[in-house]
């Protein structure tokens, strides 16, 4: 199910002096089971972006083609979309609302029409697939640890079985491990699932670890695209949008900058280790 | 001189059913006793759920102690007549910008805690104007909250605290919704105001590589308080950090990869600077 942004552009208040371009002629294509990590600093276009891709509002112009049908044209049913594009907003635990996990997991596909045996089936499988056990399900979701809330509320979009899964900064608030843990997760339901993941993050660290492939957004327009290793050469363009290199790469230019000949394109951890121990060795 | 001084901090949730039966207690804070010297730049480490920010709620009467005793200054935070002056001696600054601000116009939002503590309109205006030169907001004095970034945002509440002329600033994951350049600026500003104006930080981070220019780091597990020192002996400690659900910075992990590998490079390397000095020396 590939998506296409075809000259996307949204404009706030477009009949107020005020009027503000939050999404600026974006093009771009995703394939399916590509894992797009989506940068760019605060107002710089990613939300209303992500809103778009779902459907939630509608472009000023340009449109998006899922599986090759223009979701905004009139006769496309935008209700279907919810099966097909699932959007995890920042903070998604503040959406849970039932009595008992199973319950809120449950709302998705309840009101998408399926009967009560396919809701609870679809429920138990979105719950399974985010590795949460058994005795969590008739449990309120408000006496869970903040990464577990997290991963109910992951769950309850995945119980709509969308092919294409857009999360907004997924990891904000959470420690280390309950970091890994939902990154580690997103990046097995792309995969072994076979979703299309679209993952905004603020961690240059974790988009260097994690994703195939990196678009930048400044200003509402599109100005990278690319892999991550060829994203993170552009240090100064990155730094002029308020972005950062990931914290190994600016190890590595500094180390350079003090006569050691390394290459500076590492953006992990492993990739530097193994780029220093090259030159030294 | 302690500003903050806690002994033997114990507290409780009680969670009720429907009825108001006692369903049972979750002890959030368990034992802890620390004492934070004037001056100093505190980081609390922790997973989610290990009891940093009920913690920190303490730090300001936010939440008293079921058991023991927290000192602010001096002041025991029991002491309803000293409330206020508790609350102005350590300030408090949140997660989300958003929810702390409530001026129409930078300097009314930033005015705002002085403006309650009685203090007159001219001294007012000067507070608000060093508040925001100080962490480099001024020039946004007269613009709307709303046109800030996240960064931005949340150093004009910084000023908001600041403003009061606290002794002490607890910020709890002040940057876990910022972009790379907003946290790089609150980080920023928080340095300054320890070295340049002397104000004790209180830190709380998921962010390990936000912490290593510390004076001292505590990691809090289930409530008690797992490991304290400096961040070069915290962060030498790869293994049982793990286990409290954390990590070391990048850098320092990078060091300990090529220490494993046979260069030979110090224990707990932390920042940039130590890792190219110690490659310089292989």
């Amino acid at each position: 199910m590939p998506i296409i942004a075809d000259g996307l552009t949204y404009v706030y208040g477009s009949k107020t002096k005020a009027k503000t371009t939050a999404v600026d002629n974006v093009t771009f294509k995703i394939n399916d089971g590509q894992f797009i990590g989506l940068i760019g600093h605060t107002g710089s276009g990613k939300s209303t972006l992500l809103m778009l891709l779902s459907g939630l509002i509608k472009p000023t112009s340009g449109t998006v083609y899922i599986d090759g049908e223009d979701i905004f044209a009139k006769d496309f049913d935008l209700h279907s979309i919810h099966g097909k594009v699932g959007i995890v907003f920042q903070y998604p635990e503040n959406q849970l609302f039932e009595e008992t996990v199973f319950k809120d997991v449950c709302f998705g596909p309840k009101n998408m029409g399926l009967d009560k045996k396919e809701t609870e089936l679809c429920a138990y499988e979105a719950l399974k697939l985010v590795g949460l056990e058994d005795e969590v399900f008739y449990q309120s979701p408000f006496d869970l640890s903040g990464g577990q809330k997290r991963r109910v509320a992951i769950a309850g979009i995945l119980s709509m079985k969308p092919k294409i899964l857009v999360l907004d900064e997924p990891t904000a608030g959470l420690d280390p491990a309950g970091r890994k843990e939902i990154l580690d997760l997103v990046k097995n339901l792309c995969r072994e699932k076979g979703m299309t993941v679209i993952l905004v993050s603020h961690s240059m660290d974790d988009v260097a670890e994690y994703v195939d492939r990196i678009l930048v957004m400044n200003d509402g327009r599109l100005e990278i695209d690319a892999v991550p290793k060829e994203a993170f050469k552009h240090k100064e363009e990155l730094e002029g949008f308020g972005l950062a290199l990931p914290q190994v790469t600016q190890a590595m230019i500094k180390i350079k900058e003090i006569g050691i000949p390394v290459r500076t394109d590492a953006i992990t951890v492993e990739e530097a280790a193994n780029e220093i121990m090259r030159v030294l060795y | 001189m302690k500003i903050i001084k806690a002994e033997k901090v114990t507290f409780e949730y009680i969670r009720r059913d429907e009825e108001g039966n006692v369903e049972g207690i979750n002890r959030a804070v368990d034992n802890v006793s620390l004492d934070v010297k004037e001056g100093d730049f505190i980081s609390i480490l922790g997973a989610n759920g290990s009891g940093k920010s009920t913690f920190a709620k303490h730090l300001n009467s936010i939440l008293l102690p079921t058991e023991g005793t927290v000192w602010v200054d001096g002041m025991d935070t029991k002491d309803e007549e000293k409330i206020n002056k508790i609350r102005q001696t350590a300030g408090m600054v949140f997660q989300n910008p958003d929810n702390q601000i409530i001026g129409q116009v930078v300097d009314e939002d930033v005015a705002f805690g002085p403006e309650n503590m009685g203090i007159p309109t001219e001294e007012i205006k000067e507070r608000v104007e060093e508040a925001l030169k100080t962490v480099g907001m001024y020039e946004f004095i007269k613009r709307s909250p709303n046109s800030l970034s996240g960064g931005q945002k949340q150093r004009v509440s910084i000023a908001g605290v600041l403003a009061m002329h606290p002794k002490c600033i607890v910020l709890d994951e002040p940057t876990a919704m910022l972009d790379p350049t907003g946290r790089k600026e609150v980080i920023r500003a928080l340095r300054a105001l320890n070295e340049v104006e002397g104000i004790t930080i209180i830190l709380i981070t998921h962010y390990m590589e936000e912490t290593v220019y510390s004076d001292k780091i505590f990691v809090m597990h289930k409530g008690s308080i797992a490991m304290e020192g400096t961040p070069r002996e915290v962060f030498s400690r790869v293994d049982e950090l793990k286990e409290y659900k954390l990590e070391v910075p990048q850098i320092t992990l990078l060091a300990h990869t090529l220490r494993q590998r046979g260069l030979r490079i110090p224990e707990c390397v932390l920042t940039v600077k130590e890792l190219t000095d110690a490659i310089k020396n292989c």
